[in-house]
């Protein structure tokens, strides 16, 4: 097992050096630059601008310096954009944000999918499982960028209950509508791969063993059923987090949370280079933090698997 | 020669008797109406505002907060016209080319120290300096200021910049060209005095509210990016006992829809009309509702350059693709928001600008199909030889709207086939600014009030100029325009080789709309820059 984690972290580090260039070559390439504007920016102002942020040399040479300054002093350099502040500012504001409404959301989503799904799979072909898959489907098929304004027009104009938008330190108030619409979609999917797995582990053989030597449902449920269901679950779940955690363009547009989602977008349309830089790291690390994470919890769910 | 304009000696008349009168509880000293108890005013941006620092900040947003925050030599009053601000006048020489302003000496920084002409020295020193790499440093060109080139090149120190304080409370400026609207130009948030002393303690981090000392009517007192800013009245400012408004909030809410929503929950005073929303709001909230013109234009350039197609070389196709364009159902079919259908470059709302007469605004649209096709046919093209061109826009379901409209209309009229192109925003400046094109969209705002900041776009030198339009009565003209005391001859003239010449084809000229409260007054709408300052609002009790 240690050896197996090791060698997944010798794996990260050529990983992520590889999006490095990737995404710096990538964003280089797309036409226009942090200081391309309607009103084009004159001659000498534009050459004292690039000497200020090092524009003014070759691309390689940029990506070398900016991957140094990360890596001896975790510096991911300055907005081009918004000029009073550093990537390493603005990643320490949103990310806290992203990770509070992402992580509640998280629990949401598996607090309610499983259950719906497991209670699907068992009373299968029955109201209750018809009621469960067309709730799923209907939070699957309603996007969160129509849900979320809905919301707001329910909760905010109409009932008068939440504030409409704003974060003011992640108070519940202001939490509840951002969790909804992001965890609604996730929640579906979860019950679904739930509910599918489960019929799959009800009908397997030693199941029916475990049913015919008489033992009770609940201990049929609880020890040999609901471990094993959970396996594609698991796999759903790894990439599902850092998706949750690493920010929802739709949550932070239209509730105004200041989370990561919008700079990360945002900073992509205004060539926000080292913005840009610094959010693809850090979803990177996290997507393969949380794969490694993922594939550990397999081990302990599957005896099966060795590593 | 002492040159004090009379709006200006107005508005100092009115400032004094508003700082001396003595604030009734809870009236307002003018007008009389009851005050609110709550004088909070709330209201969103689309976006985060990009700097709060005035040499570096570039849009309208980060401006608006930082004409609270700071203050520069002359303000504008609810009008637009020049009224004091830290300085009480100034005077020029005949040539207009040396300013001398003079400072008041109340006026205070928020940790106390006065605001003296030095200040401004630095300020206007350090918008030019090539460390400083101000994206609005081009400002510091504009104003024509001696050495200005050589300060931003590196050639010459900053010091070497033609402001100098000749003590703490006179400023004069030297200029390289008479520019007989100069001190207009100091309203403009680039010129604000910065506190050196802070910037050198704190370096970048100076804005921040703990860090940052200001001398205008409000300190910046909280800022989380991406959400909300707090600014609140600064009681060191020299004419706060005028001020009304105690707070002044700022939301960043990035969708349009949700802001209203918001705003009619009660969670904002002043919100945004999501396009093509204005007649409904107009109708059910008519008080709160607000649309008025603008200094904006949209248009369309051709490309005139030698990599722009053959066709749009014969000025008859240029004129026949103007004039088959039906203003009136892109206005009021597709925006429904107030906009003015637009024959000329230049808005009517520019001061000083009176729209001539040209021609095609004075025809039906009936007769201008007729003319424009009897112009196509004459170029030579005809159903057998349809005209076919791309027309570029950038990424927007609202320029998306349009371009179909006008694809319509000359394929209806002339049988041209119009492709539909999009790029996403900066691209598309690439490609524009590069003249990959073949008719392309544009638009411009006036970054002052008068009508070279619109027609020196399309003379020969101008770095604005995509479409690559070139001709040599313009240019003369609007050099000539530069050092005249009222050049509104040259503009029109202008604008009649421009109807003639057809470089562009103006489609409409912007309305600004948005939602504000009915308790909250003195918004200055005939400001067609729309420079507000929070210290002149005030909200009613109702």
């Amino acid at each position: 097992m240690f050896n197996y984690i090791i060698k997944r972290i010798g794996i990260a580090i050529p990983t992520l050096l590889i999006l490095i260039v990737v995404t710096f070559y990538l964003m280089h390439a797309a036409p226009g630059g942090p200081f391309t504007s309607e009103r084009p920016l004159p001659a000498q102002v534009l050459a004292n601008i690039e000497a200020k942020y090092g524009l003014d040399q070759p691309v390689w040479r940029q990506m070398i310096n900016y991957s140094w300054g990360v890596v001896t002093e975790f510096d991911f350099g300055p907005s081009y954009k918004y000029h009073d502040r550093t990537v390493n500012e603005i990643i320490a504001q949103g990310f806290p944000i992203t990770l509070k409404y992402g992580f509640w959301s998280f629990i949401v989503a598996i607090g309610v999918g499983i259950p719906l799904g497991a209670i699907a799979a068992i009373r299968k072909n029955t109201w209750i499982d018809y009621f469960a898959v067309g709730v799923s489907i209907g939070a699957q098929v309603l996007p969160n960028f129509v849900m979320a304004p809905l919301l707001i027009i329910v909760f905010t104009l109409w009932l008068g209950w939440l504030p409409g938008g704003g974060w003011h330190g992640g108070d519940w108030e202001y939490l509840v509508m951002p969790v909804i619409a992001l965890s609604t979609s996730y929640m579906a999917s979860i019950a679904r791969i739930t509910r599918s797995s489960m019929l799959e582990v009800l009908n397997a053989n030693y199941i029916r063993t475990a049913r015919a030597k008489g033992l009770p449902t609940k201990t049929i449920f609880f020890r040999h059923v609901f471990k094993p269901s959970l396996l594609p679950v698991i796999s759903y779940l790894g990439p599902a987090f850092v998706g949750l955690i690493t920010g929802s363009v739709v949550i932070d547009m239209i509730f105004s949370t200041g989370g990561m989602g919008y700079f990360f977008v945002n900073a992509a349309f205004n060539r926000d280079y080292a913005v840009m830089m610094g959010i693809t790291i850090l979803v990177g690390s996290l997507t393969i933090l949380f794969s490694l994470i993922a594939d550990l919890l397999y081990a302990w769910v599957d005896p099966k698997i060795r590593y | 020669m002492n040159y004090l304009p009379k709006s200006l000696a107005v508005g100092f008349v009115l400032a004094t008797f508003a700082a001396s009168s003595v604030l009734a509880a809870g009236t307002h000293p003018v007008t009389g109406e009851a005050l609110a108890d709550d004088q909070t005013f709330t209201y969103s941006l689309l976006d985060e505002f990009t700097s709060v620092d005035p040499q570096i900040v570039e849009d309208v947003s980060g401006s608006d907060i930082i004409r609270d925050l700071f203050e520069g030599l002359m303000n504008q009053d609810a009008d637009g016209n020049l009224v004091p601000g830290v300085a009480t006048g100034f005077t020029t020489n005949d040539a207009k080319n040396v300013y001398t302003f003079t400072l008041r000496d109340n006026a205070m920084w928020s940790d106390g120290n006065q605001v003296t002409a030095h200040d401004f020295v630095y300020a206007w020193q350090r918008l030019a300096d090539p460390a400083t790499a101000s994206p609005y440093s081009w400002f510091a060109e504009i104003m024509a200021l001696e050495n200005v080139g050589a300060v931003m090149s590196g050639e010459l120190g900053p010091e070497a910049l033609g402001i100098r304080a000749l003590d703490n409370h006179t400023l004069e400026v030297r200029l390289t060209a008479s520019l007989p609207y100069f001190a207009a130009m100091t309203t403009h948030a680039s010129t604000f005095p910065t506190p050196q002393w802070t910037i050198r303690t704190f370096g970048n981090d100076w804005t921040k509210p703990g860090n940052i000392v200001s001398n205008g009517a409000y300190v910046l007192t909280e800022h989380i990016p991406m959400e909300r800013t707090i600014r609140e009245r600064n009681s060191l400012y020299w004419n706060d006992e005028a001020t009304i408004l105690d707070k002044v909030v700022t939301l960043v809410i990035n969708d349009e829809n949700v802001d209203l929503t918001r705003y009619l929950a009660g969670e904002t005073d002043k919100g945004t009309v999501p396009s093509g929303q204005y007649l409904r709001l107009k109708e059910e909230y008519p008080n709160q509702a607000t649309s008025f013109p603008r200094l904006c234009n949209y248009y369309m350039t051709f490309n005139l350059s030698p990599s722009g197609p053959e066709a749009f070389k014969d000025v008859r196709v240029r004129h026949a693709l103007a004039y088959a364009i039906d203003r009136s159902v892109i206005t009021e079919k597709i925006l429904q928001a107030g906009q003015i259908n637009a024959f000329t470059f230049t808005p009517g709302a520019t001061a000083g600008f009176d729209v001539p007469a040209v021609a095609f605004g004075q025809m039906s649209q009936d007769e201008r199909n007729a003319k424009a096709q009897e112009l196509m046919a004459e170029a030579g093209y005809g159903p057998d030889n349809p005209l076919s061109f791309e027309y570029l826009y950038n990424t927007s379901e609202g320029h998306k709207k349009i371009a179909i409209a006008a694809q319509q209309m000359w394929k209806e009229t002339l049988g041209a086939n119009a492709t539909l192109a999009n790029q996403e925003w900066k691209t598309f400046l690439k490609t524009r600014g590069g003249q990959g094109f073949e008719l392309a969209r544009g638009a411009w705002c006036g970054d002052y009030n008068e009508a070279s900041t619109f027609l020196d776009l399309l003379s020969t030198p101008s770095g604005y100029n995509d479409g690559k339009f070139s001709n040599a009565e313009v240019d003369q003209l609007m050099l000539e325009a530069r050092t005249m005391s009222d050049a509104s001859a040259n503009y029109t003239r202008v604008e009649e080789i421009l109807a003639n010449e057809m470089p562009v084809i103006p489609i409409y000229h912007y309305a600004g709309v948005f939602m504000l409260k009915t308790n909250v007054k003195g918004w200055p709408y005939n400001n067609v820059e729309q420079n507000w300052y929070s210290r002149n609002l005030y909200k009613v009790a109702q």
